[in-house]
């Protein structure tokens, strides 16, 4: 049988050798550094949700109606009409966030170790388009169940493009096909969602992944393991093959990933209505706006930022621009980041604190997305600058401002960090 | 450096202080439901179609599916479907939004998915509040649900009761109520009839939910499982690698 099946194989490699020749680059010959730790596993998991959110797709697109009459109640019916339909509906909603939790992470490592730095500079741009496209998929998707969020989630958001000068206007009735979100926004959000988003994510993914194995994974050392090679093969010392070693790492991980997912999907897949918001079971009705409109968690931190700029000459776009170099920002940081080590081990006080200072804040700005301005309460006393007495809109102002020193400091603080000499070859 | 962390760190401890005094509306009691209970779904199935379905709707929701209760078919075709719909229709309402909307001001909502988007204990304190106003254009009113459309349907099994809400301790309102006129059933036997009718709208929220709890038992043992294989693999692979 064995034989039968090499030579099967054999038949096939003879005739289209670049299918063996791609997976020994890729992935049997691909010499990825041996001291990966917790923080290596988000990538394949990434890639992982990926597939689980395609898969899953495809199933929900059978019994989903891109209509405005039709959309909430096709969803309904596949929760409770279509067989297993629920279970597809809550992988696909559960893998949405998951997908963002997931990529966060992966985002952490590159800062945790430097590896946006030389040369992978294009690894993380790349990445970060990545980035740019999930959020637009996830925009896009979260208007399909047309319920009361989806509904004036994507009018605000897509109001937010009007308040560019001159062009806004008209750019956000493009975007919207209408005066409104309407049908016609449902069915170009539709096709954005199901075809467009999926393809240039598969696209920027696969290239990703290329620009990667051309340079080489970096490793919690920040040590370069091509540095020190085996003379007679070639190989780096403190290399091992990606296959079989990373996949059998890799799919524990997966399965831990997954035992997670499924814990979250099977008993709160609404999670606490920061998965699938109370508002979204409310169909769609342009008539009636909700008293507190929150985008869904992932993009809490931004909206914070959008809502802490004060309006100027009663423009919010001001807020929008912030927000939008809040994201883009992440950009720069290859050129932003003048330290001469990668890794944070070998970092001093100022590179720690600073990182350490930017996860809370982006965690508070987070949370303060979710809620009303009013959930701190307000200042009990009047004073020439105060526009507004809520504290948690002074909060958010503060952590804004610490959020963007985090990068516009970053050339100063990491050049003057004092490091810890790196070590020759990895540490295990 | 230092000085922005110690000044962050204070606006982040002392903002909750604020919240504290921020918390306004009226206290919900948590809902005794229990999803397993058959008997109760039952009853709040009968006091559904009863009471709510003469102006609300659940129309996602299909009267075959009420087997999930332990009802047969001929049960349901009994005792729950008074519209003379078919068994494998939903539970639609004669009454059309047009008509609602010139009776109640409002059309009344569809309640497929309310035990989702209120939430079992907003449901429970809700029926449980509504009190005699005469200021309201249908005499009743709701501590939960100020100025509510919808008149105290119930009000045969509650009775009639009136609200004082008065200044307490530290600001707090202090609610009194009173029994004006006496309900068919005593508060406990009323307690439980609203119990059961918010149990039974949390199911038909989502029907599938004790399947999907049932199911994720086994998918969680499975992986489980699938552990132990995948970390040996893991460990026998990885054993030379220094």
């Amino acid at each position: 049988m064995a034989s039968r099946l090499m030579a099967l194989w054999d038949w096939f490699d003879a005739r289209m050798p670049s299918v063996g020749e791609e997976w020994r680059k890729h992935a049997a010959e691909y010499y990825a550094p041996k001291n990966f730790n917790f923080w290596y596993f988000f990538g394949s998991l990434a890639l992982l949700v990926l597939v689980i959110q395609i898969v899953s797709g495809i199933f929900l697109t059978m019994n989903y109606k891109p209509d405005a009459g039709l959309a909430f109640g096709s969803v309904e019916y596949i929760m409770r009409d279509v067989p297993g339909g629920w279970i597809i509906r809550y992988i696909h909603s559960t893998g949405a966030s998951a997908f963002f939790i997931v990529v966060y992470l992966h985002m952490f490592r590159g800062l945790l170790y430097g590896s946006y730095k030389q040369p992978r500079e294009l690894v993380w741009m790349f990445g970060m388009l990545i980035y740019l496209t999930l959020m637009g998929e996830a925009f896009f998707g979260y208007l399909l169940p047309w319920g009361q969020m989806s509904y004036w989630g994507a009018q605000v958001i897509v109001n937010l493009f009007g308040t560019i000068p001159f062009v806004g206007p008209d750019l956000s009735l493009w975007i919207r096909g209408d005066y409104v979100v309407s049908d016609a926004t449902l069915n170009r959000f539709f096709a954005l969602h199901v075809i467009a988003m999926p393809l240039v994510l598969l696209g920027l993914v696969t290239v990703h992944l290329l620009a990667l194995h051309d340079v080489g994974s970096n490793n919690p050392d920040g040590v370069e393991i091509k540095k020190h090679k085996d003379p007679k093969t070639g190989r780096p010392l403190d290399g091992i093959p990606f296959h079989p070693y990373y996949t059998v790492k890799d799919l524990v991980g997966a399965v831990v990933f997954l035992a997670i997912f499924c814990a979250v999907m099977f008993f709160v897949p609404a999670m606490g209505g920061y998965f699938l918001e109370d508002n979204n079971f409310i169909p769609a009705d342009p008539l009636k706006t909700p008293p507190h409109i929150a985008p869904v968690w992932y993009f809490t931190p931004y909206y914070s930022i959008l809502r802490a700029v004060p309006p100027l000459f009663n423009s919010q776009f001001p807020g929008v621009m912030a927000m939008g170099i809040a994201v883009l920002i992440f950009f720069a940081l290859p050129w932003l980041d003048r330290c001469a080590v990668k890794s944070i081990r070998y970092r001093g006080i100022l590179s720690k604190a600073a990182l350490a200072i930017f996860v809370v804040v982006f965690l508070i700005l987070g949370y303060l997305g979710t809620e009303p301005t009013t959930v701190w309460g307000q200042f009990g006393f009047n004073a020439f600058f105060l526009d507004t007495k809520d504290v948690a809109t002074w909060v958010a102002r503060l952590c804004t401002l610490v959020y963007f020193l985090f990068f516009f400091l970053m050339p100063w603080y990491t050049a003057k960090d004092k490091t810890l000499p790196v070590p020759d070859r990895v540490t295990s | 450096m230092s000085r922005a962390v110690r000044a962050l760190l204070l606006a982040v401890l002392l903002a909750p202080l604020a919240a504290l005094a921020a918390e306004e509306g009226y206290r919900l009691d948590h809902a005794p439901i229990d999803p397993k209970d058959l008997v109760s779904l039952q009853a709040g199935a009968r006091t559904f179609v009863n009471y709510c379905l003469t102006c609300h709707g659940a129309q996602h929701m299909r009267y075959n599916r009420l087997v999930d209760l332990g009802l047969t078919e001929s049960e349901i075709r009994n005792n729950l479907i008074l519209t003379g719909d078919k068994i494998g229709g939903t539970m639609t309402v004669a009454l059309r939004p047009a008509d609602g909307k010139a009776f109640f001001g409002v059309a009344p909502p569809d309640l497929t998915l309310i035990g989702r988007s209120r939430g079992a204990d907003w449901l429970y304190t809700y029926l449980r509040t509504f009190y005699r106003d005469p200021k309201a254009a249908t005499g009743w009113n709701n501590a939960v649900f100020p100025r509510v459309a919808m008149p105290h349907v119930l009000w045969q099994l509650q009775g009639e009761r009136s609200l004082e809400v008065k200044e307490g301790e530290h600001g707090t309102p202090e609610y009194e109520w009173k029994q004006i006129v006496p309900g068919t059933q005593s508060e406990v036997q009323y307690d439980t009839t609203v119990r059961d009718l918010v149990n039974f709208l949390v199911y038909v929220a989502e029907p599938a939910a004790t399947e999907r709890q049932r199911i994720g038992i086994v998918v969680l043992f499975v992986l489980g499982i699938l552990f132990i294989f995948a970390y040996a693999l893991k460990k026998e692979y990885w054993k030379d690698v220094h």
